[in-house]
């Protein structure tokens, strides 16, 4: 049998366009989404925070979390890190003698790791079959563990490492932060528990924008000067003054990553310090939906090449051959 | 066009040998460990953990597994699309191997998935979720393994006796062939896509938007060498003169293949400025010199015609490729994967023994099919005794 160099290269434009085509530029760009109208999140703000855990206690009480015991009496709920018991973590940073608080050298920092609600989430366009959704008015990225097939492609998508797993159930499921998005009028908790009990205000509930605003507002301050601090929840009135010590870094943490988190965090040590990444302001869930709907979009793509491949096919593999095939 | 000799016959011969006792043994501890595992969860066999939530049975089953499975495509590409009607006899034996390698890769995903009694609900709305990659893999390789049992079949109807449902399906083939080419090329490259979400957590020597057609390019050559070794093997092993022509040219196609790979993964990682990477006193840079080294060995190896003709530098090419295929994969998902500091993965024993175990029956499994039912080319008893 030969082959005609015309009959080559119908094969090679047939098999060959779905990759041509598919490395072209993107031609409708998805962009990064944005954030929804009524969103809700928290202001972090390390140098408020004194490390009491109450935040983490109240998380597990209001999710219904078992303790993690990490110390040899068993007596105490002591999380390392995040995990299928744990939702939110205080960590801790710490250099040389850590003497002063919210020092990068010598001093010491808090943090604290729970879901920071992307605006556009790696997680939510990483899901098959939608067990991961982000809410289209509140912004809250939750989850459903009754849609959930256990790929976890989420866990190993996230970049802030948030989205844990039972490894050690029969019938496990995923578990993170969902903003306390559960709570119903009558419960213990209002609104985020992480946010009602904390002490300090270090964590603060309440809209994004006006979220974003205060962080703002805040890392503008000069160390020493005297400045009103909330708890709780934008618009609580449990109001009190604070004397600033540490001077902030000029960053809102959450304002421009991968688009933006309806959590912010902010602190006088760098965040990269207090381990949180360094990312771009393009998410990752744009850049890979872009590709997928460049060479999946209405499925134009594979129908085409597709009809290449089914003519050459069919010019190819007659039946009487298809007898001793 | 196939001659007479060349038509497929069933091999015969003994079903229960020390090797295929050896093969179901390795099957049945897996399935033992697998038992365990749907009692007492993942973690009771497995390494995996929060930083590293996908071990080798995803890796290595699904994305490599699925992979060396290519054969059938491979060859279907050559044979039907470029119209390459001298390699027909290859297409049973190579789409016997792809429907094992994919049958098993499909159903060991099940074993990996937490919440495996919530499948389906990935072919379903309102759960389909059509931007994930995840989905786009998931519907191609189950459509694929459906066509392939049907591009298939001919074997079985021949051996039960249907030729009426035969002839009527033949009429029909070339649709499946299509398919049978399209599904693969969708999520061969989907799986490279998988990782474009997962952003700076991947190493720029393999993050690129250049993926799906490295992994999709990786399927194809991967799929010509495990062919190559299948012949190799299958000439020893069955005592079967080795196709020295036909393997020979198939060979120089998988050369060219190989160079085109190789200029491609030499531009972006140039384009991108990401060879300072390969470069660094690190695990990465390591591997990444590993997995280049299974594509360029071939192309040294088999240059000149000559040496296409030689079964050892062809099974040595063929077995590099397959390494450089495997370490892509595992570079990219596993050690090219920065999730943090503080994670740490190894395959525990119990994980590797079923990964093995799976590699067991797919062997077992093409070794009874190909003594039962008419998938190599019928060889006279002349040829044999030579």
């Amino acid at each position: 049998m030969s082959t005609t160099r015309r009959q080559f290269l119908q094969g090679a434009v047939a098999s060959g366009a779905a990759l041509s085509l598919g490395t072209a530029p993107a031609v409708q760009a998805r962009p990064n989404l944005t954030l929804p109208p009524k969103a809700v999140g928290l202001l972090y703000d390390s140098t408020l925070c004194i490390g009491c855990k109450a935040c983490v206690s109240a998380c597990k009480e209001s999710n219904n979390l078992p303790p993690e015991f990490s110390t040899a009496e068993n007596l105490w709920d002591t999380p390392q890190d995040l995990s299928g018991r744990t939702k939110n973590i205080i960590k801790a940073y710490k250099d040389g003698n850590a003497t002063q608080k919210d020092r990068e050298i010598d001093g010491h920092a808090f943090i604290k790791h729970s879901c920071l609600h992307c605006v556009d989430p790696s997680c939510v366009s990483a899901c098959p079959v939608s067990a991961m959704k982000k809410d289209p008015v509140t912004g809250i990225v939750t989850y459903n563990e009754k849609d959930c097939i256990g790929c976890r492609y989420c866990v190993v998508a996230c970049p802030f490492g948030i989205p844990r797993f039972e490894y050690d159930k029969a019938f496990p499921k995923i578990v993170k932060c969902e903003l306390c998005n559960h709570l119903k009028p009558g419960d213990k908790f209002k609104y985020s528990a992480c946010a009602q009990v904390c002490p300090t205000g270090a964590t603060l509930y309440g809209p994004v924008d006006q979220l974003l605003q205060e962080a703002k507002r805040r890392v503008a301050l000069k160390p020493g000067s005297v400045t009103r601090v909330e708890r709780g929840r934008v618009g609580s009135g449990d109001i009190y003054e604070a004397k600033l010590t540490a001077q902030y870094l000029p960053r809102v943490y959450g304002d421009r990553e991968l688009g933006g988190t309806q959590v912010l965090k902010i602190s006088a040590v760098p965040m990269e310090k207090l381990g949180m990444p360094e990312l771009p302001e393009r998410s990752f869930a744009s850049v890979s939906e872009t590709l997928q709907h460049d060479l999946y979009g209405w499925l134009a793509l594979p129908a085409v090449v597709l009809g290449g491949l089914v003519i050459a096919a069919k010019r190819t593999a007659r039946p009487d051959e298809e007898d001793e095939a | 066009m196939s001659s007479h000799a060349e038509k497929p016959a069933p091999l015969g011969g003994p079903l229960v040998t020390p090797l295929t006792v050896t093969l179901a043994g390795l099957a049945g501890i897996a399935a033992v460990i697998l038992l365990i595992r749907f009692i007492f969860g993942i973690g009771s066999v497995t390494n995996v953990n929060d930083g590293y939530s996908w071990g080798i049975w995803v890796v290595y089953d699904v994305m490599a597994g699925s992979a060396f499975a290519c054969g059938g495509y491979a060859i279907a590409l050559l044979v039907y699309i470029f119209n390459k009607g001298e390699y027909h006899p290859l297409v049973r034996p190579a789409l016997l191997g792809s429907l094992f390698g994919y049958t098993l890769a499909g159903a060991s995903v099940i074993f990996d998935l937490g919440r495996y009694w919530n499948t389906w609900h990935i072919f379903f709305p309102p759960w389909a979720q059509v931007n994930s990659v995840m989905f786009e893999v998931a519907v191609c390789i189950t459509l694929y393994i459906g066509v392939m049992w049907i591009e298939f079949s001919p074997a079985f109807l021949e051996r039960l006796g249907r030729s009426d449902l035969k002839k009527k399906l033949s009429n029909w083939m070339f649709v499946f062939i299509g398919l049978g080419v399209l599904l693969p090329s969708m999520h061969q490259s989907s799986l490279g896509s998988l990782l474009i979400v997962f952003g700076t957590q991947i190493n720029p020597l393999w993050q690129t938007l250049m993926l799906p057609l490295i992994f999709l390019m990786t399927a194809i050559t991967v799929g010509y060498a495990v062919v190559i070794l299948e012949s190799c093997l299958s000439a020893s092993g069955f005592k079967r003169p080795f196709e020295a022509d036909l393997i020979g040219r198939l060979s120089r196609v998988m050369w060219w293949f190989l160079v085109v790979y190789l200029a491609l993964r030499a531009v972006d990682l140039a384009w991108r400025g990401a060879w300072g990477e390969a470069f660094q006193p690190n695990v990465m840079a390591l591997g990444f010199w590993i997995e280049m080294t299974g594509f360029i060995l071939p192309v040294i190896l088999l240059a000149t015609p000559a040496a296409r003709r030689r079964p050892d530098r062809l099974l040595i090419s063929a077995v590099a490729l397959i390494v450089g295929t495997l370490m892509l994969r595992l570079n990219g998902f596993l050690i090219g994967y920065q999730t943090g500091a503080g994670w740490h993965y190894f395959p525990s024993l119990p994980e590797l023994l079923v990964t093995i175990g799976i590699i067991a029956a797919q062997i077992l499994g093409y070794i009874v099919l190909v003594r039962w039912l008419p998938i190599l080319p019928k060889v006279e008893p002349v040829k044999i005794a030579r």
